[in-house]
């Protein structure tokens, strides 16, 4: 069975299920995604430090890119934990804020939150941290819109 | 930088041409940057788009000794990204001493159709 098959056959929304499927292949896979926590409304997923996501070579700091990678993916989940089910979506856009650069070699843990959801829309806030939640290395906000047609 | 792309660039083996004017920034399809089955994910294009800014910022620099770091970054997504090679090119809208706006986009098969845009706003150290 494939990632999208089990998906669709899951009942209600299992966070670690859909990491340990979507975070083991393609852009997920590659910068190795794992779930950590969630809750009614919020996921929480984490991103070990690897020398393969460096965007700074003399420095050794992180590229932005996974970062954003690590909360499309900490938002997306907290829309489909907050709706019990996977839906198909697109993210719409997606703010981020570098509060501080993370340290080099510190696993970079994203917690994303859905606070509201409307018929089309669901509304996405999230934070990033290396180790110290009173620390932040980034926040963001996005909006991502439902895809498929409503039955 | 643009001598050697740094290791989150040639994850997503990224490489650019100069097309007149434009550094061009190309992103090949391939396992590493798709997310759903078939189409690119939202973080990779932000990462080709994130290279695009800040890879023409210090191209047009030239010989300045100049270090950016990104304050923010907000990234707009127009079309989902298919099966083809992606295109990124940036533009500076404001050079300041201190701080710097650069827009990017990224399209694919037509320039005219962008699938993603952002703006970038990084703090300068000369």
């Amino acid at each position: 069975m494939n990632a999208a098959d089990a998906l669709r056959d899951m009942q209600g929304f299992d966070p670690k299920l859909f990491a340990d499927l979507a975070g083991k292949v393609g852009h997920g896979g590659a910068l190795g995604i794992d779930y950590r926590a969630h809750g009614p409304d919020w996921a929480e997923l984490s991103l070990d430090y690897r020398e393969e996501l460096i965007g700074v070579e003399e420095t050794g700091v992180i590229a932005s890119g996974p970062i954003i990678s690590l909360m499309d993916m900490a938002t997306s989940m907290a829309i489909w934990i907050k709706l019990n089910r996977f839906r198909h979506q697109a993210t719409l856009d997606m703010r981020i804020d570098y509060l501080r650069p993370a340290v080099p070699g510190r696993t970079i843990i994203g917690r994303g939150e859905c606070y509201r959801i409307t018929s089309k829309i669901a509304f996405v806030r999230g934070v990033a941290h290396d180790g110290d939640p009173e620390d932040l290395v980034a926040n963001v906000t996005g909006t991502f819109m439902f895809t498929e047609k409503r039955k | 930088m643009l001598d050697r792309l740094p290791p989150y660039a040639r994850l997503l083996d990224l490489r650019t041409e100069r097309d007149a004017d434009t550094l061009l920034w190309i992103m090949p399809f391939a396992a590493p940057v798709v997310g759903r089955p078939g189409y690119l994910h939202g973080g990779a294009i932000a990462g080709l788009l994130e290279f695009a800014a800040l890879g023409t910022l210090y191209d047009q620099m030239g010989e300045t000794r100049v270090e950016a770091k990104p304050i923010n970054v907000n990234v707009n997504f127009m079309r989902g990204g298919i099966d083809h090679d992606t295109f990124a090119a940036a533009t500076i809208t404001r050079l300041g001493t201190r701080v710097a706006s650069v827009e990017a986009q990224a399209w694919q098969k037509d320039r005219a159709k962008p699938i993603a845009s952002a703006h970038m706003t990084l703090l300068l150290k000369r």
